[in-house]
């Protein structure tokens, strides 16, 4: 592996190591102010769907709004499952289905 | 002696619905870290050293996608802080144990195994807390480790398997799970938010986009958060 990989792994190792063991090793002298608390129960929704969101619309950089995407009909598929049945694998399998069956048909 | 076997091996069968329940994520990720064209070592690597999916899922994003290392570990650390809300919950507990088993346990500590845990000191209480905290993690994490290797060598003998479509799998992972939690205005405004900008800010280099649309969507979070506040405190509820 490349330096560069594994700078970025060590460094990720870090930053997550160090949020794990804050309290557990180091004890009670941290606080959290509640407005970081707040602002941390946005933090999934944002920062995965910042993720989802260009990989859906512009799957290898070209934007492509239209229903012919199976990223972007596969990822619609994906969401709608799980809002309605609350079931993260389920809806992942189902809209593996409608991807792969999208791209066998195009 | 024996009081301590039985906590450890409570704590690894009551992890099993998540240890199963992650296991296809863990093939997938070691399929996906190859089919980016990443070698095979550094999804192990990843698995065993980092041990976070959601953060690990999202790094083969960003390392494939030439992210500068620092939004690399900025990423990590604003998707994993919630961690430390686990670490403060469970202090209390944890104070007890000898320093060894608690710098080792601090890296053990995982969305599932908080959960498993949390529920073990509400109805049992913190009795053999410590085998059964070890138990529950380190089955959840030789699971974990190991079916990633599996996946990474799949996606090492498949041939064409980065046309297969698997990065699909990331993608649609994280909308199946953002999308339970869209039942109110302030998660909808939070992902609408962060998807626009996400949109306009693709062309950034090193996957800034990436940094300022989950910024954005922190902010408007807040935002609304406190005009509720207001709100509660003028109806003087």
């Amino acid at each position: 592996m490349s330096d560069m990989l594994w700078a970025a792994i060590l460094g990720m190792l870090v930053v997550t190591y160090v949020v794990r063991a804050s309290f557990i090793v180091f004890g009670q002298k941290l606080r959290f102010p509640p407005a970081v608390v707040q602002a941390l129960s946005h933090v999934p929704v944002a920062v995965l769907t910042a993720i989802v969101v260009p990989e859906a619309i512009a799957p290898g950089g070209h934007v492509n709004l239209s229903f012919s995407n199976p990223y972007l009909f596969g990822t619609l598929v994906a969401a709608l499952v799980a809002w309605k049945s609350r079931n993260t694998l389920a809806a992942v399998l189902v809209s593996f289905v409608v991807f792969g069956a999208m791209r066998w048909l195009a | 002696m024996s009081d301590r076997f039985s906590a450890a091996f409570a704590g690894l069968r009551d992890t099993i619905p998540l240890t199963v329940g992650t296991t296809p994520f863990a093939v997938i990720f070691g399929t996906l870290v190859v089919s980016a064209g990443l070698p095979p070592e550094a999804a192990l690597a990843l698995s065993a050293i980092v041990f976070a999916g959601s953060a690990q899922f999202i790094s083969i994003n960003l390392i494939s996608g030439g992210a500068a290392l620092p939004v690399i570990w900025l990423t990590t650390l604003v998707i994993n802080l919630r961690h430390a809300l686990y670490s403060a919950a469970v202090q209390p507990v944890t104070k007890n144990w000898p320093l060894p088993w608690r710098v080792l346990g601090a890296f053990w500590l995982t969305d599932e195994c908080f959960a498993v845990f949390e529920r073990r000191l509400q109805t049992v209480g913190e009795r053999d807390a410590l085998p059964y905290y070890l138990g529950s993690t380190i089955s959840f994490y030789l699971n974990w480790v190991g079916w990633t290797a599996v996946g990474a060598y799949l996606g090492n003998r498949i041939p064409g398997v980065a046309t297969l479509g698997l990065d699909f799998a990331m993608i649609a992972t994280f909308a199946a799970m953002i999308a339970p939690q869209l039942r109110s205005l302030t998660p909808v405004a939070v992902a609408a938010t962060a998807g626009s900008v996400a949109w306009m800010a693709q062309g950034l280099p090193y996957k800034l986009g990436l940094m300022l649309a989950a910024l954005a969507g922190v902010v408007v979070g807040m935002l609304l958060d406190s005009r509720r506040r207001r709100l509660v405190v003028e109806e003087g509820v």
